[in-house]
């Protein structure tokens, strides 16, 4: 299924669109384009209403025009989003989201993908007894509900004393990571010529030797493939900052919720969509600086198929 | 490594599976009690809105996802210009949270400020689509959001797999002098399993997962009207302090994934056998 899904997307880079050019316009081509336009339109829109929401003072919101460019621009409800937008009694906006964020996400993206990584290096060229077993079990373990893991975690955590903390959620991640990274990996390293690993081997190189030397050098674009696969996966995780996280290690989309949904006061509809806007901008430059590599992560996320 | 992960994975399950057999309440007990937290948990009316609200969403959901992103995908697919700007505005919702997602889609579905009142603004004053306030049709609010977030997965996925349909059936298709729309429907599709099955399994995957969108949208309200699985569980190993009721729910969250992928392995299976006979 991986080589099904990944290969046309590669090769279509080369192939491009068929079917013949186009030569003028006909109504037919006029209504590819109208159904086109209008999709984008829908998919556009919350982005808009996002952005000119966040831009606008309160009584302005409550003119009701969703839609209108604000005619006074304030930059205000992006500085409370970040700065003193409150959660409960705590007044310090998102930012101290947004740095447990950032830790958590490159931590947990380092330790996940080097421990699949070398996962993968040993699924497929060091076949032990039972790796076949193994790999059935990894990919059931892409589709097990968490709901079904969690409490038994939960307990677990508790029994080591580290229910709340930064390592938990770091091991969480790492732990659900795991299965598609692995599988991503060692359909990699299989698509490889073995005679390369024979060779090393012959040369008298051993486990590690040929991974850090020879593995791991070749694999730099399934990391950038894996690397932005977890960023935004940890990044825009929710469930699991809510229950392993702890107070102290809230990530952004956790804190995000709260502030919204502070039920005291005014709502806030302009420093809600600043706020969200922040939280989703690491992912989205993630997407647009990736182009089409984030393309080939959900490709290669859908080995889990 | 892995089989710390692995181990992981199984004991945890076993071990939800077992609790799910007992009377834990907020501490985990292995006091057996058989099949009644099962008993109890289908004759819970919060569990059985759940399923429901599963069903309902999840048939909407993957059904238009899957519809409309073959459809977007067969549009993009007719030369067009300006193709990988397109798909960036049909793929950049899946790279946001469903926590955005679904904050985002809250405020447009706003009664009071939102989209109902900007049209009623316009002058339309009979229009009328608040879905969130309504328990009866809350649910299809979050399939509007769940279909901004999802359909342009399924279209990156098909567009790749129409474009590995070999180009010799185009030639062929022309020559026979069937229209474009039937090639398309009676010929490539069928011939693009694969794709299909990939985008509607991580479709099916995300439906029994869903626990984000429906938090930052609608808290499983009004009522108790936009309630899911995925919430119940949570729900009863926190706040509602009852484990073995959670973990039976857990369980049971556990049997269509489990169906699935054994079809998948069927299907697969199946395929190998055609290939060694033919």
């Amino acid at each position: 299924m991986t080589t099904e899904a990944l290969s046309p997307s590669a090769s279509r880079v080369v192939e491009g669109p068929r079917g013949a050019k186009p030569k003028r316009l006909t109504i037919s081509r006029i209504g590819v384009y109208a159904f086109l336009v209008l999709a984008a339109l829908f998919f556009l829109m919350p982005l808009w209403v996002m952005v000119v929401t966040s831009l606008k003072g309160m009584p302005e919101i409550q003119m009701r025009n969703l839609f209108a460019w604000p005619s006074e621009l304030t930059f205000e409800p992006w500085i409370k989003a970040w700065d003193t937008a409150c959660t409960g009694r705590d007044c310090n906006g998102l930012k101290p989201g947004f740095w447990n964020s950032i830790k958590i996400t490159a931590v947990g993206t380092f330790f996940s993908i080097v421990i699949a990584a070398m996962n993968g290096y040993a699924l497929s060229f060091w076949r032990y007894k039972g790796a076949n077993i193994l790999f059935g079990l990894l990919l059931f373990g892409a589709f097990v509900p968490y709901q079904v893991v969690i409490y038994p975690l939960i307990l677990g955590f508790r029994q080591v004393g580290l229910f709340g903390t930064f390592p938990a959620i770091i091991i969480v991640h790492v732990i659900f990571g795991m299965p598609i990274l692995t599988l991503l990996f060692r359909n990699f390293f299989v698509s490889l010529p073995p005679e390369l690993f024979k060779a090393a081997r012959v040369d008298g190189a051993g486990f590690w030797q040929i991974f850090f030397q020879i593995m791991l050098p070749m694999s730099v674009p399934i990391t950038i493939v894996a690397v932005i696969l977890q960023v935004t996966g940890i990044w825009n995780d929710f469930l699991f900052g809510t229950v392993f996280a702890g107070r102290e290690n809230m990530p952004m989309t956790v804190q995000l919720n709260n502030i919204v949904q502070t039920t005291t006061g005014v709502r806030e509809y302009n420093v809600h969509m600043a706020a969200t806007i922040l939280t989703a901008a690491v992912p989205l430059a993630v997407y647009f600086i990736s182009g089409k590599w984030f393309v080939r992560g959900i490709a290669a996320g859908a080995v889990k198929g | 490594m892995i089989l710390t992960a692995i181990g992981v994975f199984v004991v945890c399950i076993i071990y939800s599976f077992l609790l799910s057999f007992t009377s834990s309440r907020l501490f985990p007990s292995f006091d057996f009690i058989g099949f009644d937290q099962y008993e109890r948990l289908w004759s819970t009316q919060r569990w059985l809105v759940s399923v429901n609200n599963l069903w309902i969403f999840g048939l909407l959901s993957i059904g238009s996802n899957m519809v409309v992103g073959y459809l977007l995908a067969v549009f993009m697919d007719q030369r067009i210009r300006q193709e990988d700007l397109f798909r960036s505005i049909f793929l950049y919702p899946f790279a946001m949270s469903l926590v955005i997602t679904g904050l985002v889609w809250r405020w447009i579905l706003d009664p009071n400020y939102g989209l109902q009142a900007t049209v009623r603004g316009w002058g339309f004053a009979d229009f009328s689509f608040a879905p969130l306030v309504d328990s009866n049709t809350a649910i299809y609010g979050l399939v509007v959001a769940g279909i901004w977030n999802g359909v342009g997965v399924s279209m990156a996925i098909m567009l790749a797999g129409l474009r590995g349909v070999d180009s010799e059936i185009w030639k062929a298709a022309k020559i026979d002098g069937i229209p474009t729309w039937k090639t398309y429907l009676q010929i490539v599709l069928p011939m693009m399993r694969g794709a299909i099955l990939t985008a509607f399994i991580l479709q099916c995957v995300g439906v029994v997962r869903v626990f984000d969108l429906v938090v930052a949208m609608t808290q499983g309200g009004p009522g108790i009207a936009t309630q899911m699985p995925a919430i119940f569980v949570i729900q009863h190993i926190t706040d509602r302090a009852n484990v073995g009721l959670g973990m039976a729910a857990a369980t049971m969250m556990l049997l269509p994934v489990v169906l699935l992928l054994g079809l998948q392995q069927f299907i697969q299976w199946r395929a190998n056998q055609k290939r060694m006979n033919s």
